[in-house]
């Protein structure tokens, strides 16, 4: 991992997850960043919160059974 | 299977899933079940803590194979789509807690979220202030959130421990099914440890298998979906993003329409199946089961999809509800359609008390 923002929101409850991922993304504005994350449901809620607030959404399945969600805006 | 999952995951499929509790809750009423009560998962869990002896009052014990089937039904999908993953470790104990509190409020109320809904969509304006209590619960344990609240992560867990919970379920049906009576009263009859109501609500239920069934469906399309009738609401307000509201409309709608033509609609506020007419409490009591759901991370629905996708601490949640269940009746903290019980209305203080403590002091540990 590099040193671009990562929200590591593995492991919490809704709406934890796309709650963190937006804040972070607000105070970002645009750039790069990524968010980690181990549920699907929490993967496809910070897709859509991010696809909501224009950002690209790639989604990577990481060894170990979580997801890295790459953020571009 | 990829087109199935991304369906459900559109706006589609929490309105699918509303469209399919709207229609059936009803039909599960003229089957049998109690006036506005086709589901309930709070009612449902406090008719199973009676049925195992939890609490004695003897109107409202029955095992209820709705509450078996969510779980066994978002098993089911949580398997076919991969999505079954053993986890705990978030503040089980707060969650227990959160579990008693929220079936304290709901039972001060008498009903869930799903239920003030589907109380609306009968005609019963009660659960109009029911409704506002809950939303102004959700408000509260979102202002939580935005300071930081957090029950803190789960770990990945044994495979096992993901199986509990559905074992528990099979051994209710096995329970609700064999229905043994090893015990004898004074007079010698038969009696416990299994308890089915003879009359009231308890007595009341659609055919076992039908009701499996149909708790099996929609626990398959709410696994899928997502569908919680608290995140709604929360998901709306908190992240502008209205899907899991989509869902809800679409249950009131539809199951307003289905009562409308089974002739199951009656307006007003008084004699309003299972309901009473105190609005303050109606109001205060969702209040409190709003902002203890919302602080758990979903309707008592979505815990019990959550315990059968292996979540150890939404299982941990459910117990909180069927142990609540049976103090809010030992105690005199649920109401009955003849108004609030003794000690429900300082419960509910006491409860909002709790959890606002809870809000303000947990946050994440720093590793």
């Amino acid at each position: 991992m590099s040193d671009i923002t990562t929200v590591d929101a593995r492991g919490l409850s809704c709406p934890q997850p796309p709650m963190l991922a937006l804040q972070a993304m607000k105070k970002l504005g645009k750039g790069e960043m990524e968010v980690l994350v181990d549920t699907v449901a929490a993967r496809e809620n910070v897709s859509r919160a991010a696809k909501g607030a224009g950002w690209d959404v790639t989604v990577e399945e990481q060894p170990g059974g979580y997801y890295r969600i790459a953020l571009k805006k | 299977m990829t087109s199935i999952s991304r369906f459900f995951s559109s706006r589609w499929g929490p309105i699918i899933t509303g469209i399919f509790v709207g229609v059936i809750a009803p039909v599960l009423v003229t089957l049998g079940n109690p006036g506005n009560m086709g589901i309930c998962v709070v009612c449902f869990s406090r008719d199973i803590a009676g049925a195992l002896g939890l609490h004695q009052a003897s109107v409202v014990q029955y095992i209820r194979p709705e509450i078996i089937g969510f779980v066994l039904g978002a098993l089911i999908a949580a398997l076919i789509f991969r999505e079954f993953k053993p986890r705990t470790g978030s503040a089980p104990l707060v969650r227990f807690l959160l579990g008693m509190f929220a079936v304290f409020g709901a039972l001060v109320f008498l009903g869930c979220p799903w239920r003030a809904y589907l109380r609306l969509a009968g005609g019963d304006w009660n659960a109009i202030f029911g409704i506002i209590g809950l939303i102004v619960g959700i408000g509260i344990g979102i202002g939580f959130l935005r300071m930081g609240f957090s029950l803190g992560r789960s770990r990945p867990g044994p495979k096992a421990l993901g199986w509990v919970m559905p074992a528990i379920m099979v051994v209710l049906l096995i329970l609700l099914i064999v229905a043994p009576q090893f015990g004898r009263d004074a007079s010698g009859n038969p009696v416990g440890p299994i308890f089915f109501s003879a009359k009231g609500p308890g007595s009341q239920h659609a055919p076992i298998i039908i009701a499996l069934v149909i708790g099996l469906v929609i626990g398959f399309l709410a696994q899928r979906s997502r569908f919680c009738t608290v995140g709604a609401i929360r998901d709306t307000i908190l992240l502008r993003d209205a899907r899991l509201l989509y869902g809800v409309l679409a249950l009131i709608v539809v199951a307003f329409i289905t009562n409308f033509a089974l002739g199951q609609f009656h307006p007003g506020f008084a004699d309003q199946p299972v309901a009473h007419t105190d609005s303050l409490w109606n109001f205060a009591g969702m209040a409190l089961a709003g902002l203890a759901f919302t602080l758990a991370g979903g309707c008592p629905g979505r815990q019990l999809f959550l315990s059968g996708e292996g979540d150890g601490d939404a299982a941990v949640f459910v117990s909180g509800m069927i142990v609540g269940a049976g103090i809010a009746h030992v105690y005199t903290i649920a109401s009955s359609p003849s108004g609030v019980a003794a000690f429900g209305p300082i419960t509910v203080i006491v409860g909002l008390v709790v959890c606002i403590v809870i809000g303000l002091t947990m946050r994440e540990a720093k590793a």
